[in-house]
């Protein structure tokens, strides 16, 4: 499978990461590179075996439902790049 | 006492217990040494005062004569633990400036036992590198010199081997996703180990892969390791995959009696190419390991070679959910945006500034292999090939089998800048012997065991079962007594 310019610009999109039109031929030939790497895995037989989910094998702990943390607005906000009137600002998001 | 910054971990506490030294005295002389050590750039964030009072505190505790191994002893904290009110930027930009209001479990258990904190330590940014030159605090440099060369400690955890090997601190922290902890510590001639998955809490810790993240002790001695791991581990509600099992005393493991342990030697772990001298350290740890009476087997680990490609689709996949956080909204750098710019071109323009190279490249990799149309190609697939790699250790282990025995990189310390033209993949290869433990979930440890012709440390990797740390440093402690490392760097700085 090999990668174009398109899809490498869509990749980045979706990644939330801006790249210069200029840089996508470069960034789509890494892509194909290391993809090409990882092909080796269709050499596996994987047939009928199971995605690992947990590596080791342990049931996650419940507790009882009730609230154990929480009140802390200015700590929350203590590292925000804008925080106005106890939110979190940002800009337009609605057209 | 001249040269506390050169003690061992275990010899300080020692002579901390003795009273023959205080904390003060001991984290003075690691500050003088972290001064005049900047040129190997391993320290990036100065916490002198606050080790001090840390000190001073210790040596309360321990003139109350109530103290635990770690109390007093001046350690350096790998930049990836959130360390309250102190930064913790993952050596990215995109965290500049980010002051966690809280403490990495793993810190506060060793604070809590008395560890004095000399600074932050620099690392590959989001512990995403082999080399630590993606750090955007700059390259850290090895204190293993050979000519004018300046060569890389390794990484991620570069700048942790870094202070611990050139005594700038007498123990650290790390954390091994792929092998960020056992490649530094072979790179640099010291011990480092990843315990079992789920031993040590990830609560706290910059989150990369978290399927495959662990933090471990890098040390000056396999027994500094057993101690420092020891206060690291426990269970934390905090960590869902925290493992709520009893910690032994790691320490009273190390008897250094082998006889009759099973050792294996994995044939796939001979790779094509390898070198001499790699071969050469591999078989001689061998045998030294029969000297001290262990049963010394061939086994196989058949899926080995498709260990560091289905790492290179799962460790991605999980990198592009964690970082997704860093979107310029509550924590961190955002960039300035330009008169219009919605939501979408802030995050963009933030994370385009933010991330470096190396970091953008799996995350855009891990977007990829997550898509719609390739998840079961790519994702699925690398997670089926994982079963089958744990399947193979289990089948390793259930022969009986103690601990496997292979080298813990494919080559000695190169020069800082080799790699920057080579593709990625290349730099990739460099975990290929250890990046298999961490998709298996297994503790693994690396001690240095001689030096190559040019004079550059090389380590060997034990391998063990879940949950027995114990006697993985117990075996660790066998090979490290006979080999008999005692070399140092030359100090050059």
């Amino acid at each position: 499978m090999s990668i174009d310019k398109a899809t490498a610009a869509k990749v980045a999109k979706l990644a939330r990461i801006k790249v210069e039109d200029d840089a996508l031929p470069a960034l789509a030939e890494e892509f194909n590179m290391i993809l090409g790497f990882i092909e080796q895995l269709n050499e596996v037989d994987v047939e009928g075996v199971k995605p690992m989910t947990s590596v080791t094998p342990q049931r996650l702990k419940r507790r009882v439902d009730q609230i154990t943390d929480g009140d802390q607005q200015a700590l929350v906000l203590s590292n925000a790049p804008d925080a106005r009137e106890g939110f979190f600002a940002v800009p337009k998001v609605v057209e | 006492m001249s040269d506390l910054n050169k003690l061992t971990l275990s010899a300080a506490r020692d002579l901390l217990r003795k009273k023959d030294v205080t904390s003060v005295e001991l984290t003075e002389a690691c500050l003088q040494a972290k001064s005049a050590g900047m040129a190997l750039n391993a320290f990036v964030h100065d916490t002198s005062e606050v080790a001090l009072e840390q000190a001073k505190a210790a040596d309360n505790r321990l003139a109350e004569g109530d103290a635990s191994s770690m109390c007093g002893i001046p350690i350096g904290i790998k930049d990836l633990f959130c360390t309250k009110g102190v930064p913790s930027q993952a050596a990215s930009k995109i965290l500049d400036g980010f002051r966690p209001e809280y403490e990495s479990t793993v810190s506060q258990k060793l604070f809590d036992g008395g560890a004095v904190m000399v600074g932050k330590l620099n690392m590959d940014e989001f512990a995403m590198g082999s080399s630590n030159e993606t750090s955007i605090y700059g390259d850290v440099v090895n204190p293993w010199k050979v000519d004018q060369r300046n060569l890389t400690p390794g990484g991620s955890s570069g700048g942790s081997a870094a202070a611990v090997a050139g005594d700038l601190c007498l123990a650290a922290t790390g954390t091994d996703t792929g092998g960020s902890i056992r490649q530094p510590a072979a790179f640099t001639g010291i011990v480092g180990i990843k315990p079992t998955y789920g031993r040590c809490s990830r609560w706290g810790v910059v989150a990369f892969a978290s399927s495959l993240d662990q933090a471990g002790p890098m040390t000056k001695s396999v027994r500094d390791a057993a101690i420092m791991l020891e206060t690291m581990c426990g269970h934390d509600p905090k960590d869902s995959t925290s493992a709520d099992l009893a910690v032994p005393n790691f320490e009273a493991c190390l008897t250094g009696d082998i006889k009759s342990k099973k050792i294996a030697i994995p044939k796939e772990y001979r790779m094509d190419g390898m070198s001499e001298e790699i071969e050469k350290l591999w078989a001689e740890g061998t045998e030294m390991l029969r000297d001290a009476g262990a049963e010394i087997v061939g086994v196989s680990l058949p899926h080995t070679k498709y260990a560091l490609p289905a790492y290179y689709v799962i460790a991605p996949a999980e990198a592009s959910s964690n970082l997704a956080r860093y979107d310029g909204v509550r924590f961190g750098r955002r960039a300035n945006i330009s008169a219009g710019d919605g939501i979408t071109e802030m995050y963009e323009k933030t994370r385009a500034e933010g991330f470096g190279p190396e970091v953008q490249r799996r995350i855009m990799i891990g977007t990829y292999v997550l898509s719609a149309g390739f998840y079961d190609a790519y994702y699925n697939r690398a997670r089926r090939v994982r079963t089958l790699i744990k399947k193979d250790f289990d089948d390793v282990f259930a022969k009986g089998v103690d601990a496997i025995l292979t080298p813990a990189t494919p080559s000695a310390a190169f020069s800082l800048g080799d790699m920057a033209t080579m593709d990625p993949v290349q730099m990739y290869l460099n975990d290929v012997f250890t990046v298999t433990v961490n998709l298996a979930g297994l503790p693994g440890i690396s001690i240095p065991a001689g030096l190559d012709a040019q004079g550059l440390p090389l380590g060997l990797q034990l391998i063990g079962k879940p949950w027995k740390e114990g006697d993985l440093l117990n075996t660790a402690y066998a090979l490290e007594k006979s080999v008999g490392f005692v070399e140092k760097p030359e100090k050059w700085w």
